[in-house]
Formats: structure tokens, sequence, C-alpha cells
């Protein structure tokens, strides 16, 4: 298992992302799939950096990484202290209402459900934990 | 990400080059703080842009907003991932997408 922890702020998605492309390159994961993964882990890290911690106070983010499927995809991690969310409980948005009749916000997470193949929650030891499973070989 | 601008009269084409996220789509926010006073069509090239995540949909919803008021928008050259995203969040039934 691999592991990053950075404070939580925007600034530091990049080198997440870094970090996790470099894991998904030595790994085998085509290009395709790495951009895919990438998004849906700009949306978690993004919402984590937003909202996770409010009033200003300092906090951190951990990605953790590992293989599934024989080594044909990923299992992620993304875990911090901030007050416990349930990102899965929002509700999906309403694709087919024009965009001028709906709010903007859910979009993120609806992104990482449809385009990832298992997203979970759990809220253990004072953490939030979502875990996001990707497979490239079918 | 780079943002190429090309003003030709009132007709404004913007390149995005590379990733329109959490951490550039601020910078596109700003180009249009300004920027789209005499525009009355819009383009955006983003045959060079590698992807994008809900960040960026909202900074093109601004413009689509802004430029429903006074002209035209559109989107040119998405390639296949950038077309999931709009997809799946149903912004291709109302971007005009060339």
């Amino acid at each position: 298992m691999k592991e990053l922890t950075v404070n939580a702020d925007i600034v530091n998605i990049q080198p997440m992302t870094s970090f996790l492309e470099e894991y998904l390159k030595e790994n085998g994961c085509p290009d395709s799939d790495i951009l895919r993964i990438d998004i849906a882990v700009d949306e978690i890290l993004s919402n984590i950096c937003q909202y996770a911690y409010p009033n200003g106070e300092k906090g951190y983010m951990t990605m953790k990484l590992e293989l599934i499927d024989e080594g044909g995809g990923v299992r992620m991690f993304f875990l911090d202290g901030g007050i416990p969310y349930d990102p899965l409980k929002k509700r999906d948005p309403d694709v087919s209402l024009s965009i001028e009749n709906r709010p903007i916000g859910g979009l993120g997470i609806y992104i990482v459900k449809k385009t990832m193949d298992n997203v979970f929650y759990e809220y253990a030891e004072g953490r939030n934990c979502l875990t996001v499973e990707k497979s490239w070989k079918s | 990400m780079d943002i190429q601008k090309n003003l030709d009269g009132t007709k404004l084409t913007i390149k995005l080059i590379g990733r329109l996220d959490t951490q550039t789509a601020p910078n596109l926010e700003k180009e249009f703080a300004d920027g789209l006073k005499n525009v009355t069509e819009l383009i955006f090239d983003l045959s060079s842009l590698e992807y994008i995540s809900s960040a960026g949909l909202r900074v093109l919803l601004m413009a689509q907003n802004e430029m429903d008021e006074k002209g035209s928008m559109k989107i040119r050259g998405a390639g296949e991932l950038v077309m999931e995203v709009f997809d799946i969040t149903g912004f291709s039934d109302v971007l005009d997408i060339e």
C-alpha cells in the first residue's frame, strides 16, 4: 500500500495527482483511464479542501493506493479528519433538467459515481473514508 | 493549463490547453471578469484539453449564461473524455457543441 498525506489545500491536489499518476503508470493503467481517475480525484479532493474543515480550521487529507483485480485495477482510499460527511447520500442531480433550472452542486460526486466502478463511504475512528475502485482490465 | 485568446472583431476564440480542474478553473473565470464586454460570438476550442472536472463545467456555464444575453457560444474540438463528462452531466444537451 502506498500513501501520501498533505494539508487539505487546493494547491495540494496537483502533487496528489502526480503521485497517483506515477503509481498508475508503473502498474500499466492505460492513459485514458489515468485521466478518468484524475477527474474523480479532483472532485473528491476539492470537496475535502472546500468543505471538510469549516471555519478556516487546518486539516489533512490522505490518499492510500493498492492494486486489485490481479494488478488490473486500483483501490483508492481518501481520508480526512473533518466533519462527518457522506457524499454518497446526496441525491443524484437531475441531469435531464435544463442547466438554468438546476443547481450546479452535486455534479462532482455524480461524475465520480458514473466513471468509477465502485464507491463506498464510511466514518470510523474520527475520519471520513471514501473508497473508490477502478479496473482497467475487463 | 494555458489559455490562448484570439479576438477577431467581436468574435473571441479561447483555446484551452491542458486540464480544466479545481486549480485552473479560477484562471479561466478571471478571463471573463472584464474580457467578454464586446464579444458577441464566443468559441471554445477544446481540441487540446485533456480533461474537464465539475469546477470547469461551472465556469463554462457562467460563460454560457453571459453569452445567452448578448450572442452565441460554441464548443469545438472536444475529445472523447471531455465529451464523456458533458454527456454524463447533461451539459451536451445545453452547450452548442460542434
